[in-house]
């Protein structure tokens, strides 16, 4: 069966160039990085060039990058390593559970966490965070770009504001890095997280940037890795891998591709709302990231299209998967004000650097006929046609 | 043999794995379905729970266990989430029933409101023309009178039929029952020749979303979870010739056939008689009070006939453990609502009828239909 994938923002394919990058120190360069010997210092030297690419994509000095595994972990380590019991955090109701869990954990420990909400468009307003400020507020933690409708927050305004108050800010980058630039000093953010998968490195690698000269608690020890923020011998192949894929990223951003992205998305977006009635994107009036739209097909259980549309070799994702892979509606969607019914009719269209416009054709192709089909076992929709 | 799409129930048990197997052996397009029903961690902890559940029904490791057999017999496989529906339509009545003093079966209340309907309708979503399960039964068309018939299967030490009643033509005629001729054992041997990790896996028996088996504790768990208080039902122990002997805690201590726990030492054994949940009152007396002869049967599903114009001689099973008993059943009229019942007069007096549980009527193999005892 052909298969197209577009689910980029649950993870993205490690691209040829970086896997070819990566090879090497799954064999000859196998060396500790921190070993003195030549083999140590031939890894330590692409750890070393692989923070250089990450701090040129996000606009930093290459000091200011710790390697991670994974955005979850980069996301733990800034909120956990700020905050202390006593303080107070200031987040947003749609952040990915990496940042909102984390910040449930602190609440138990004694922190103190307000959570924002988001209008319709699931847009952040920053008079909210500004009102929210308290004396002992330490942190802000509001993420880029959401994971599930794509849309871009008002992260510079935010910054701003941390700075004028003097508190931390720390944004979720995951799903805006390799996406559009990011410059942490235009942010104005102390701490900014990102994730090697999500960008084509491979999966079990991301990176933190921390300011310099702010002291950042560790989530563990064992070592001075890392400048002695992320205790562990590095993860050399897929530190590799992310370094190359974020020198590739920035080269395509560079090069305006962002924009080919766009068009290709609005592409399929307008070819399912031409094709679909009663369909209707999510976030549509807000700055969004190339590659995502979140398109409500009303009367139809998006967790059946999903299923549906994979048997026929289509991988688009709703929802948000629970421990068993059963879907739970979205909570940054009903967040947005959507009805239970209607955040569980969403689907999410997220696509890559591999994606071409053959993929968007055969998803036009097929997400109509699906979405007729549920149609015409929906009773709710039944009715409804019926009274129109 | 025509090749057909099957969406399977998978529950991670021996018996649904190897209908997997199965038919995916003999070539048809199998889609493995887990429904997600009860998330199992919601109530443990809870006051009374056990801090880690050993819950059968959608637990972690039965989701894992059915979705390596999915991946090892290379099938594509979901887990669909009915959570909402499932409190909904099986939890809720549950608590409600116990608290009104009856004794429901929650595996048919999912199966008559949820399981099949669903089911089907997730695989007509998803482009399968039928569901099969790993229930013990058999569904078969009989030509002479134009209807879809559900029958006890060959194993009839495994026979499934009672928690079945409920199922619609509609659904029999999409439903298939694979394991309807294998015995057990025969199902464990094949689950081995198909070298399935889990066949020896142990045979599930409790109510999937009771820990332990202890549904007073599971009641108290989840109205603590709605923020809801228990109904006060304690009231009267009541004898049999209305002396009050002694009070209880709550009816939804109690069943109907239930000896121990009342909390009274008399000289002869008390049993449990009846419930009245508007009284609040439990009716104890002597065992020969348990006995009777007849019985009303609520909502019923009619499977192997359209209609009851006339009384009819079959076996009526009142329990899960109860050997189907001689009656005449017969369509008569609720006295307060005028609603169809059906009054099943049996020949011989039968122990321990009790309000809630299912009475399926039997003509022979063939389940004739069934219903909610009043």
């Amino acid at each position: 069966m052909h298969r197209v994938y577009l689910d980029n923002n649950a993870t993205t394919p490690v691209l040829p160039e970086v896997f070819e990058a990566m090879r090497p120190f799954f064999g000859e360069e196998f060396g500790n990085a921190s070993s003195i010997h030549h083999h140590g210092q031939q890894t330590r030297a692409a750890v070393e060039d692989a923070r250089e690419s990450v701090a040129a994509l996000l606009g930093c000095r290459a000091p200011e990058i710790v390697f991670t595994s994974g955005g979850t972990e980069a996301d733990n380590l800034a909120i956990a390593g700020l905050v202390g019991a006593g303080d107070h955090v200031i987040t947003s109701s749609i952040e990915h559970h990496a940042v909102l869990l984390a910040c449930r954990h602190l609440q138990e420990i004694g922190a103190k966490v307000t959570i924002l909400p988001v209008d319709g468009r699931s847009l952040i307003d920053p008079a909210d965070v500004r009102r929210a400020l308290r004396p002992n507020t330490k942190l802000i933690s509001v993420m880029m770009a959401n994971n599930e409708t794509g849309v871009l927050q008002p992260v510079e305004e935010i910054g701003h504001i941390a700075a004028e108050a003097d508190v931390y800010f720390h944004t979720d980058a995951v799903q805006a890095a390799g996406k559009v630039p990011i410059d942490v000093k235009r942010i104005g953010c102390h701490a900014l997280s990102i994730s090697g998968h999500k960008i084509h490195a491979p999966q079990g690698v991301g990176a933190l940037y921390v300011r310099k000269g702010i002291h950042i608690r560790p989530l563990f020890y064992g070592g001075r890795h890392e400048r002695s923020r992320r205790a562990g011998t590095e993860n050399v192949p897929g530190i590799v891998g992310l370094g190359k894929a974020a020198a590739l990223a920035k080269r395509w951003l560079d090069c305006g591709d962002d924009k080919k992205m766009a068009a290709t998305r609005d592409y399929l977006q307008q070819g399912l709302l031409a094709q679909v009635e009663d369909a209707a994107v999510n976030g549509d009036d807000a700055a969004r990231v190339p590659n995502t739209t979140n398109i409500s097909f009303d009367y139809i259980d998006g967790e059946a299209l999903v299923i549906a549309l994979d048997l026929k070799g289509v991988a688009v994702s709703t929802g948000a998967a629970c421990s068993s892979g059963a879907i739970e509606p979205s909570h940054v969607l009903l967040a947005m004000g959507l009805r239970p019914d209607q955040a569980r009719a969403s689907i999410r269209f997220s696509l890559g650097k591999q994606t071409v416009t053959e993929d968007i054709d055969l998803a036009l192709k097929l997400v109509p006929e699906v979405v007729a089909r549920l149609r015409d076992l929906s009773p709710v929709y039944r009715k409804a046609a019926l009274r129109s | 043999m025509t090749r057909k799409t099957i969406a399977v129930a998978m529950s991670g048990g021996v018996d649904s794995s190897t209908v997997a197997a199965m038919l995916r052996a003999e070539g048809h397009d199998v889609i493995g379905l887990t429904m997600q029903l009860w998330n199992q961690r919601r109530l443990s902890g809870s006051e009374g729970m056990p801090e880690s559940v050993q819950g059968r029904c959608c637990s972690l490791d039965d989701v894992y266990d059915a979705r390596r057999v999915a991946q090892q017999i290379g099938i594509p496989y979901y887990v669909v989430n009915h959570e909402e529906r499932f409190e909904r339509d099986v939890i809720r009545p549950f608590v409600e029933e116990y608290v009104s003093g009856r004794t429901p079966i929650p595996c048919s209340l999912c199966n008559n409101h949820l399981k099949f309907d669903q089911l089907l309708i997730v695989a007509q979503q998803i482009g399968a023309e039928r569901i099969a399960t790993g229930h013990y039964a058999r569904v078969a068309f009989d030509e002479a009178r134009g209807r879809w018939l559900l029958k006890r299967p060959a194993d009839s030490s495994k026979d499934q039929t009672y928690f079945l009643f409920g199922l619609t033509q509609e659904q029999l005629s999409r439903t298939i029952f694979p394991l309807g001729e294998m015995t057990k054992p025969e199902v464990r041997e094949l689950a081995r020749h198909h070298g399935l990790a889990l066949a020896e896996k142990p045979d599930s028996q409790e109510i999937c979303f009771v820990p332990g088996g202890d549904y007073k504790r599971f009641i108290d768990a989840y109205l603590a979870e709605q923020g809801e208080a228990l109904p006060d039902t304690a009231g009267d122990l009541v004898t049999t010739n209305g002396d009050v002997i002694g009070e209880h805690g709550g009816v939804h201590n109690f069943t109907v056939g239930q000896r121990k726990g009342l909390g009274v030492a008399t000289g002869s054994p008390l049993y449990v008689i009846q419930i009245s949940g508007a009284k609040k009152q439990v009716i104890v007396g002597g065992e020969e009070h348990l006995y009777s002869r007849t019985l009303r049967a609520r909502r019923v599903n009619l499977i192997s006939v359209d209609d009851l114009r006339e009384p009819m001689r079959v076996a009526v099973k009142i329990r899960h453990r109860h050997e189907p008993a001689p009656a005449v059943i017969e369509q008569v009229k609720t006295e307060r609502t005028g609603d169809d019942e059906i009054l099943a007069t049996f020949d011989e007096p039968q122990r321990a009828i009790t309000p809630g549980q299912a009475a399926v009527f039997y003509d022979g193999d063939v389940v004739v239909g069934g219903g909610w005892i009043a």
